[in-house]
């Protein structure tokens, strides 16, 4: 039993097997980005064991296709497997050796990258400094403690846990959250703009005011759903620990720039929904974007953002430019010119942190001297015997 | 004569090739439409000459270069340059040249277009026999500025609704509306790029403008100090200053370079501004003297003109020049139309070679090809040269070294194997390869500018030219497969070694195939990790560069484990033309992702033709080998266990015995 199982896990059959089924997936699932947008093809198809059918939300549902990961999976397994049984140290396997290890160290590089890299944004105007980066597409809710002068205290709420969850409770606030409604995609009205007959799913702030409409997800690349959660505030007596009657319920959106502010158990609070924010040991400055065109044309020919890079702990105060092809690099991540908004005036800049981006550039260099090797050694054997065969 | 017939073959090309690159003489009673072709000036970011803002100019408006209409075989103008200097100086005769084209047929019902006005009746009898075959138009297609201009206001409209979408939600209909429109704007702009349309005397009144400037700054400081002034002297300026504002917002082509190296200014903006410095360009009066002497007719009076623009543009401009000089000889010489001719013949003399008289046809071919690689290759140089790029650039310039890395590679096969079969795929991948091109060429500059994220001549060098030289050798694979199926099947000319040497470039070209494929999407990796911050994103481009990896790794795992053999290799390398062809061109149309550089619509029904016929040749390979011509009269089967299962060297042994 134990011998099938290494036999098949060890056989080339299960190799060719695994890349015929990741040129199917990659096929299938570059097609599907036309519809589903990259993001969501990329989680549906590459980033999960299966492919289901139905998709999501229907009661039931059956695998029909491995996902990318389990492809990965078993393709790394087939491939340490195979050469655990079979590695001999000849001089006349060195390519194939060289190629093979390249390429675990891909597939490994890769699947690390999955599970840890972490992509955000940091979107400064002229003179703007910020400590923070943001995520493209996770929301959070906020809910800040403005009492003190000195402080504010940030509860941060993340969008998992207001999708999943009906009650919140944190030990730093004196009130329980009740979500009402949840809309990954909503389309915000005014109450009586025309004609809508619609009625508010808030009683506080200007949520009163506002009608919600549900809205298909978005697929664009640049696109992003427009999050917004009707959330009651109920406070909690000290003492007791029972609830009080609740405050009211405020809607909370992404198309609501400005926080809300009430105030409960003597304090002031400020609730905003916005985009999840990755806080940093050090500050970033912009001091000046220039996006050059070429002459007489709306070609872009060059993005830079001119920035200040200050680390109090490493004692750094220093500027950067940042362009098109020459990213910061700086404790452990990196700052890339990704975009620009408003008129030239705020700068994109994307912020990658990626523990194992080094792996891709090591497995390029083995697997290419591999191949090298590999097809030398048959190209040098091929004409050596064609000199034997024409002399 | 099987001694010099190649030696003939290859001496007639090449004085077909150079007739071409010796400088043509104007005659002095012609118009020097040299001379004006060479004037530099800055279009779409680049200094370019005039001759290639007409060419690019029409190809965007009507797909050639040539201004014509089928039931007369002279052309309406002797050459693109001439073409241009009506649409700037003679626009009431340039509104009569069919220079619009248009196949959408809502849109030519909306322009009052029905089948009996567009069929076209040929008046001698062979040409309408040739009509009927197709190999003449039978309905008109091009259209000159006249007859649309009673529908501009429609066709602005229609175009502005259409406008709202992205292209790719577009219909046909829409997307030709919005098309037309565009090659109407640009239209107008070209006219108005020099003068005002329909100016009668330039010079006369520049000159007025001109003299009347000294007065009207006069009368300007007079009025801003609140003093008496003449309001006439001033009102006469600030019409034609109107006048002027109006050309320079429309202007298409920046004629007159200003004190920074990299700045032109409009005709029209630089008259704008010639009020503050109190007089008129030079370049400027140059230019008005030029369409004067055109309108005239004075050709004397025109080249003395010209030559003085040229010289004082060389003098401000001097390496700007000398480029465009350069560029004017290279549209001259056309080299890809010539090397495309050159691999036509080749491949015919190659293939020919199979069927008797074998030597002299197979050399003939050999020189032809190293000829025509010898054209392609200064073509290509010349490119980067003008660009001062690596050789791909855009969709144009990879189908132009996609054949180029194949040329080579087949000829060095050929070299090895002598037996035709490289020389045969070099002409067939060549031509191909440049008619593709050929037809990519017609959105307009193929020497375009780059987007920021591209402006890296490092990884332009490294990972696009992997990438496509892994291209190039995919589709060699290919074509040598199809060469031993149709070898194999149709003919009997499918000798044993022949299927044999054919089975080891087969292998040998995939292996170089991926290579490049895997370290050109490798480096794509590490360039989108450099760029974006990621190194791979799973966008489409990429995937369909990883594709092309994998496919490899299954045909090398497959062969090496014994379970494709000769006629499965070759089947296989077929489909490796589909993926190849899907990561090519198909994911360009999906219309997603970062690569979106590249788009193009009307390639589609070519590529799903092309897939097709690709799956209809792995059908018939597939066919039992007892239809197979050549394989009928084997003696020894090729199923035999051994007999054709060729394995390299250096091959895992124990794999074999799965």
């Amino acid at each position: 039993m134990l011998r099938k199982l290494i036999d098949l896990l060890t056989s080339l059959k299960l190799t060719i097997a695994c890349l015929a089924a990741a040129i199917v997936l990659i096929f299938a699932g570059t097609i599907a980005q036309v519809h589903l947008g990259i993001y969501e093809a990329q989680q549906r198809y590459f980033q999960s064991l299966f492919v289901w059918w139905p998709p999501e939300g229907r009661g039931f549902r059956i695998p029909i296709f491995p996902g990318g990961h389990l492809i990965g999976a078993i393709l790394l397994i087939n491939l340490v497997a195979a050469h655990a049984k079979r590695f001999r140290l000849v001089w006349r396997k060195l390519g194939i050796h060289l190629t093979h290890a390249g390429l675990i160290i891909m597939l490994a590089g890769g699947l690390f990258t999955d599970l840890f890299a972490v992509e955000s944004h940091m979107r400064l105007s002229g003179g703007d400094t910020k400590n923070y980066s943001e995520s493209p597409r996770l929301m959070e809710l906020a809910v800040i403690d403005t009492s003190d002068p000195e402080l504010d205290q940030v509860t941060a709420i993340p969008e998992t846990v207001l999708r999943q969850s009906r009650t919140i409770e944190h030990p730093s606030l004196p009130f329980r959250i009740n979500i009402r409604n949840f809309f990954q995609n909503s389309r915000l009205h005014m109450l009586g703009e025309a004609g809508s007959t619609a009625r508010p799913i808030a009683n506080q702030g200007p949520g009163a005011q506002i009608a919600v409409e549900a809205a298909p997800r978005v697929t664009g690349m640049d696109d992003r759903d427009v999050m917004s959660v009707a959330i009651e505030i109920v406070p909690i007596e000290f003492v007791s620990g029972r609830a009080a009657p609740p405050l009211g319920t405020w809607l909370v959106s992404d198309a609501l720039g400005a926080p809300q502010t009430f105030s409960c158990a003597g304090r002031t609070w400020q609730i905003a929904l916005r985009p999840a924010r990755y806080y940093k040991p050090y500050s970033v400055t912009l001091q000046k974007f220039t996006h050059e065109r070429y002459p007489g044309t709306e070609i872009p020919k060059d993005f830079s953002s001119r920035v200040t890079l200050v680390d109090p702990e490493r004692s750094v105060n220093r500027d950067v430019l940042i362009y098109m092809n020459h990213p910061l690099r700086y404790r452990g991540e990196t700052f890339y010119q990704a975009g620009f908004e408003k008129d030239d005036r705020t700068t994109i800049l994307q912020v990658v942190r990626n523990p194992t981006f080094i792996a891709p550039y090591i497995a390029c260099i083995v697997v290419a001297a591999g191949l090298l090797v590999q097809f030398g050694y048959h190209l040098i054997g091929f004409s050596r015997r064609r000199r034997t065969a024409l002399a | 004569m099987k001694r010099f017939f190649p030696m003939l073959v290859f001496v007639g090309a090449l004085l077909w090739v150079t007739s071409s690159w010796l400088p043509q003489k104007t005659p002095s009673s012609e118009v020097n439409l040299t001379g004006f072709g060479k004037i530099p000036v800055l279009v779409g970011g680049r200094v370019k000459p005039l001759d290639t803002v007409a060419r690019n100019s029409l190809l965007i408006l009507q797909g050639r270069q040539r201004v014509s209409t089928p039931e007369i075989s002279e052309p309406f103008v002797s050459s693109p340059t001439e073409w241009l200097l009506d649409v700037c100086f003679r626009p009431e005769k340039a509104d009569t040249y069919p220079t619009f084209a248009i196949d959408n047929t809502e849109l030519l019902s909306l322009l009052g277009k029905n089948d009996d006005d567009l069929s076209i009746n040929y008046t001698s009898t062979p040409k309408k026999i040739l009509a009927v075959f197709g190999f003449l138009p039978s309905r008109h297609r091009r259209f000159a500025f006249r007859d649309l201009a009673p529908y501009l206001r429609t066709i602005d409209e229609q175009g502005d609704q259409s406008d709202k979408l992205q292209s790719v939600q577009r219909s046909a209909y829409q997307n030709a509306v919005v098309n037309l429109r565009n090659a109407l704007v640009l239209y107008q702009r070209l006219k108005n790029s020099v003068q005002p349309e329909g100016t009668e005397n330039f010079v006369a009144e520049l000159d007025a403008f001109d003299n009347a400037l000294p007065e009207a700054a006069k009368a300007a400081r007079q009025r801003e100090a609140g003093g008496t002034f003449d309001q006439a002297k001033l009102n006469r300026v600030v019409e034609l200053l109107q006048r002027y504002q109006r050309i320079a917002e429309a202007a298409y082509v920046l004629a007159v370079p200003s004190a920074k190296p990299s700045e032109w200014h409009s005709i029209g903006e630089n008259l704008v501004e010639s009020v503050a410095a109190g007089k008129i360009d030079p370049i400027v009066k140059l230019y008005a003297q030029i369409g004067d002497a055109y309108r005239a007719n004075n050709r004397s009076l025109f080249s003395q003109q010209v030559d003085l623009l040229a010289g004082a543009l060389a003098k401000e401009q001097p390496t700007a020049a000398k480029r465009t000089s350069f560029e004017f000889f290279f549209n001259q010489v056309d080299p890809f139309t010539h090397s495309m001719v050159l691999y036509v013949l080749a491949f015919l003399l190659a293939c020919g070679s199979w069927l008797g008289w074998n030597r002299p046809l197979n050399r003939a071919a050999f020189y032809l090809l190293f000829l025509a690689l010898a054209v392609h290759t200064f073509g290509l140089v010349s490119r980067m040269y003008l660009q001062e790029r690596p050789p791909v650039t855009n969709l144009y310039s990879s189908a132009i070294f996609i054949g180029w890395g194949a040329v080579i590679v087949s000829l060095i096969l050929e070299r090895i194997f002598r037996d035709g079969i490289g020389a045969a795929c070099a002409g067939a991948i060549g031509f191909i390869t440049l008619i593709i091109a050929h037809h990519l060429a017609g959105s307009g500059d193929t020497l375009e500018m780059l987007q920021a994220v591209l402006d890296t001549n490092i990884w332009l060098a490294t990972h696009v030219v992997a990438i496509t030289t892994g291209y190039s050798a995919m589709f060699l694979a290919g074509m040598l497969a199809t060469i031993y199926i149709v070898r194999g099947v149709f003919t009997r000319s499918l000798k044993k070694e022949t299927a044999d040497s054919l089975t080891r470039m087969t292998y040998g070209v995939v292996c170089f195939a991926t290579l490049f494929s895997f370290v050109g999407t490798v480096l794509g990796g590490i360039w989108a990790d450099q760029s974006w911050g990621r190194f791979w994103g799973w966008d489409p481009k990429e995937n369909g560069a990883v594709l092309i990896v994998l496919w490899c790794a299954i045909i090398l795992h497959a062969r090496w484990g014994g379970f494709i053999r000769q006629r499965g290799l070759m089947i296989m390398a077929i489909f490796g033309n589909v993926i190849t062809s899907f990561s090519w061109f198909g994911v360009n149309m999906l219309g997603v992702g970062l690569h979106s550089y590249g788009f193009m619509e009307k390639a589609f029904p070519w590529l799903v033709g092309f897939i097709i016929s690709q799956l209809a040749l792995m059908g018939v390979a597939a066919m039992p080998l007892e239809r197979w011509r050549s394989f009928r009269t084997f003696p020894s089967a090729p199923r035999g266990k051994d007999k054709l299962n060729f394995v390299p060297p250096g091959l895992p042994v124990e794999t074999t015995s799965e």
